[in-house]
């Protein structure tokens, strides 16, 4: 079965080469479908957040003759999404919104037999740093005086997160490793859901991007204490990086759009081309700086190499983790 | 009152024609999409939060909350006319929803529905004028061991709603349970239950796929084959003068429904992790337990049907609470609306009540008028569904079962769930021949998910001490209460006994 | 009845057993400090399901419940018949998606109830196989945005030529 299914795809791809003039491929290739647009995530997370963000400028732009539609397939963290894109009937037509699960769940459920340097890089819409946040109440305000509360406490310090192996419990693991912290991790079903906890004081810090805990920071209720950054951010300038002292460490989940594996390349730069308008556009770039995402433009060769290096990187820290 | 006059901005905010119309159109649709089984307000805010680019977000979401009102008043539709209920938030409808209809009291179902969605909406909304900023705060003080004490006392409320078997009622609370614990263990972050190493059960098992398969499949299947096909609901003409006659007795038998449902499904929705199903279920079991007529439960009582529908909506304009104050979504099409507002430039939480007072209020203002528009639109409508089940029962099965799998494709997206409905469906059926009771599996595949974590959470930070149900302050009481109510009918079981051999 | 009731109870009994087993995949007890595994709440309530199993039993031989006193059949052949068309035929139907694409197979499955099982006429049975998955089509795919299955790749064409038509 699979080899008649090949063979015709192969024949429509071959008299579809024949009858274009090469160079025109690239502008030629319009989808004729509906847009399989996969959330890596279930509704409300930043993830969910930017795919409709994506799919609501690409609509009132009028930028694709058919439209996206995002589905949330958030299950087994993750894992449905890329059995999803793996498995896609039509990749030409089937694109995914990542978060960084789509290197830390391949790994840690190996059964999958996902492969994700196999999939299409399309367009890395940004990054999204990590803050660590701590209650107003606590009295705590900076770094040091957290790492003695911590230590004070002795294993009775209660941080909440999205889950063992999530991106926050690695940059928690990874602090604690440093600095010698014991930690209580109470793993909850969404960032908003740990924010909204840390408001009513249940946990006494958490990890988490800016975006989801900007409002409670706005009115004052959450203190940053330290950026997981490169270099300290534009919003919190009086707030230092994990480099700062004395650690060689930063963490970003990524905001990515990727294709399905095997997606042909007019497809995919078409997708380039449009994702990339978007990223370029005034309600985009606005959303970056209002959301504290910081740009990490790239092309093909770029990604999939950062690609690599970002497996490389998830299998050590999740090894420290589980080890 | 300085709230009042705020109040009385925002509602002149929804009278401009353009919210006006907006609101009008927003309800009708919503009411359609929540009619269909497995569509919900959420497919309905998720597709139309593009369009919303085309108006000033003060519209935009005016629009999109008429839908999710609208979508609400409609979920009560396909549980009564179809036995289906179409979203979580309407299971408990169809309990006395769909006897009352099969009794050819559809148009009772269907107006007591929408009186008290209602009344329900509108208490809701003036509680939420008053006592915004409190119930936040109420909100906030809620962690995990009190959803947890909570959700045992919504178990508690339905001890008493499953067959008179006792052991075929725990199984069916215990498959339910378990059910609701495959796929995906977000504690230890490890896959669970994959059954049979099928991967698509990584995605875990949703409610709908399981309600779509006992009503939807295994209901519909029971009543073809102990009617033999001959299935007649016996509908007097819809005339101006049965429905107002309808209207008055939904009134007269849901009045007390009602308030319970408006005020307890008010404050479980404010809930960020409970929401509008515990809340709609919670009301069901507690208006059963005040009841004098309890045996009415289950076989049509209007009462039944008013009390979950007006703690939905309740609920509903509840859970927009925490997502205004705090930025927290209380429900997946909350989450939505959230994401359109950050979509406006507007961050939603403590500070949106001072910040973006003009928005706030306007949006508030749209509640009270949508939740008018709906209960108008919606009884306008009735007729046309009672219409509907007036066709021959050989057309209207079959089109009740491409709704069921089609509706059950748009919520999953998944072949791999349709043929679980199916499943679900045929095993039904047979349990149902053999007198097991299905409510509660459902029941317990809704609140499984919230029960788990919770009580697994709290467990963590108090280092495995169970103590930590019985201490706090909030959820002590509230654990004690649920095990009190639990253990009545135990008490009960063995009172009869005693007597017996005193006598 | 009779027999129904305790093969029945046999069959659950071995599903919970095989629910339990499969639980064991993560820890099933008390962690030291840290509450249950993540086995624990699945095995447990595994193990409720057995119980009650055994309990059914128990009431089955005693005699209790009504229908392990009944000898009347599960079903008269009536019964049996409209279960397995019907059921049947939903099968079918959830089979064909695959195949000939959800719309298709609604279409297929209306001829099949409406003409074959509810006897109806041709020209209602054609007209609701025909307009039904076209009306469901702009619903889901032009209303809603939602894609449903499309079967093997020979009914592309006709997609297609569909989301010419709406989009």
């Amino acid at each position: 079965m699979k080899l008649t299914k090949r063979f015709f795809l192969g024949m429509a791809a071959g008299t579809a080469l024949a009858t274009l003039p090469i160079s025109a491929l690239a502008q030629e290739w319009q989808p004729k479908r509906p847009i399989d647009f996969t959330i890596m995530a279930g509704p409300g997370g930043g993830a969910d957040q930017i795919a409709r963000f994506v799919q609501s400028v690409v609509e009132a732009n009028d930028m694709m003759s058919r439209p996206l539609v995002p589905t949330n397939r958030g299950g087994g963290s993750g894992a449905e999404s890329l059995l999803h894109l793996k498995d896609a009937r039509d990749a030409d037509h089937t694109l995914m919104v990542t978060l960084n699960s789509f290197y830390t769940t391949p790994i840690r459920q190996e059964g999958l037999g996902v492969d994700i340097e196999a999939f299409t890089p399309i367009t890395m819409m940004g990054v999204d740093p990590f803050v660590l946040w701590v209650h107003k109440d606590s009295g705590i305000t900076t770094f040091e005086e957290f790492i003695a509360k911590v230590k004070e406490m002795d294993g009775e310090y209660v941080m909440g997160g999205t889950g063992t192996g999530q991106e926050d419990s690695i940059v928690i693991a990874y602090m604690s490793g440093a600095f010698g912290l014991d930690i209580k991790y109470i793993p909850y079903d969404g960032g908003g859901a740990v924010a909204k906890d840390l408001a009513g004081q249940q946990i006494m810090a958490t990890v988490n991007n800016p975006a989801e805990a900007k409002g409670f920071y706005e009115a004052g209720d959450f203190v940053p204490l330290l950026v997981f950054s490169d270099e300290r951010m534009e919003t919190f300038p009086d707030v230092p990086t994990m480099k700062e002292k004395g650690h060689d460490f930063s963490y970003y989940n990524q905001r990515a759009i990727v294709g399905a594996p095997g997606m042909s390349d007019e497809a995919a730069a078409y997708y380039r081309d449009v994702f990339g308008k978007v990223y370029e556009s005034e309600d985009w770039q606005s959303y970056l700086t209002s959301e504290s995402l910081s740009p990490l433009p790239m092309d093909e060769a770029q990604t999939r190499a950062y690609w690599a290096t970002q497996v490389a990187n998830h299998r050590k820290l999740l090894s420290e983790i589980d080890g | 009152m300085e709230v009042l006059s705020f109040l009385a901005d925002g509602i002149l905010v929804a009278l401009e024609p353009i919210n006006l119309l907006l609101i009008l159109i927003g309800v009708t649709v919503g009411l359609f999409i929540g009619a269909m089984p497995g569509l919900g307000s959420v497919n309905g805010v998720a597709i139309l939060l593009p369009i919303t680019f085309l108006v000033p977000p003060g519209s935009a979401i005016i629009f999109l909350a008429a839908i999710y009102y609208g979508a609400m008043y409609g979920g009560a539709i396909s549980s009564i006319t179809m036995g289906i209920p179409g979203a979580s938030t309407a299971v408990a409808t169809t309990f006395d929803g769909r006897p009352l209809a099969l009794q050819g009291r559809a148009s009772l179902a269907l107006v007591t529905a929408a009186l008290a969605s209602f009344v329900g909406g509108t208490v809701a909304n003036i509680l939420f004028t008053l006592f915004a900023p409190l119930l936040a705060n109420m909100a906030l003080s809620f962690g995990p061991p009190e959803i947890f004490a909570l959700m045992l006392l919504a178990f508690a409320t339905f001890v008493g709603l499953g067959g008179d078997d006792i052991p075929k009622t725990i199984f069916s609370i215990c498959l339910g349970l378990v059910l609701a614990t495959v796929g995906f263990d977000t504690i230890s972050g490890e896959p669970r239950l994959v059954l049979f190493d099928i991967q698509g059960f990584l995605r875990g098992i949703g409610f709908i796929v399981l309600a779509i398969g006992v009503y939807g499949i295994g209901e519909m299947l029971w009543t073809i084959e102990q009617t033999r096909g001959e299935v007649t609901t016996t509908n007097p003409k819809m005339t101006a003068k049965g429905m107002l006659s309808d209207t008055k007795e939904a009134v007269r038998r849901g009045w007390k429904g009602t308030w319970i449902g408006s005020i307890l499904g008010f404050f479980v929705g404010v809930l960020p992790a409970a929401g509008a199903t515990p809340g709609s279920l919670m009301s069901y079991g507690v208006a059963k337990m005040v009841s004098k007529n309890r045996d009415e439960y289950g076989k049509g009582s209007p009462d039944g049907v008013a009390a979950p529908e007006a703690a939905n909506n309740a609920a509903s304009t509840g859970s927009m609470l925490p997502m205004l104050t705090l930025g927290i979504p209380g429900s997946p099409t909350t989450a939505i609306l959230l994401g359109g507002m950050v979509i406006w430039g507007l961050t939603p939480g403590p500070r949106l009540f001072v910040d973006e007072s003009e928005f706030v209020w306007g949006l508030i203002g749209s509640f009270y008028i949508s939740n008018i528009a709906a209960l108008f639109i919606n009884l306008a409508f009735i007729p046309l569904f009672v219409w509907m089940l007036r066709m021959p029962f050989t057309i209207l099965a079959p089109l009740i079962f491409v709704l069921s799998i089609v509706g059950g494709f748009a919520a999953s997206r998944s072949l791999h769930d349709l043929w679980l409905i199916v499943i679900f469906g045929l095993a039904a059926f047979f349990l149902r021949k053999f007198d097991y009771p299905l409510a509660p599996a459902v029941l317990a595949i809704v609140l499984g998910p919230i029960a788990e974590p919770t009580m697994r959470q709290s467990l963590l930070l108090s280092s495995g001490d169970p103590m930590i149900f019985f201490t706090r302050p909030i959820a002590g009481p509230i654990t004690v209460i649920a095990i009190i109510l639990i253990l009545l009918p135990a008490i009960k079981l063995l009172r009869p006994k005693r007597s017996k051999g005193a006598a | 009845m009779r027999q129904g009731e305790i093969s029945l109870a046999g069959l659950l009994a071995l599903f919970s057993m095989y629910l339990m087993w499969k639980s064991t995949e993560l820890p099933i007890g008390y962690i030291r400090g840290q509450g249950p595994g993540g086995g624990f709440w699945p095995f447990w309530l595994s193990v409720g399901m057995l119980l009650s199993c055994v309990a059914i039993a128990w009431n089955w031989w005693r005699g209790k419940s009504p229908a392990s006193v009944s000898d009347e059949p599960l079903m008269d052949d009536f019964g049996w018949r409209s279960v397995i068309l019907v059921g049947g035929g939903i099968v079918g139907f959830v089979a064909l998606i695959a195949i000939v694409s959800m719309y298709g197979a609604v279409g297929l499955f209306l001829v099949y109830y409406l003409r074959f099982l509810g006897r109806h006429s041709w020209m209602l049975t054609l007209t609701m196989a025909v307009t039904l998955p076209f009306a469901l089509f702009f619903f889901f795919e032009g209303a809603m945005q939602i894609s449903m299955p499309q079967g093997l790749p020979f009914t592309q064409p006709f997609f297609d030529l569909m989301y010419d038509i709406i989009y």
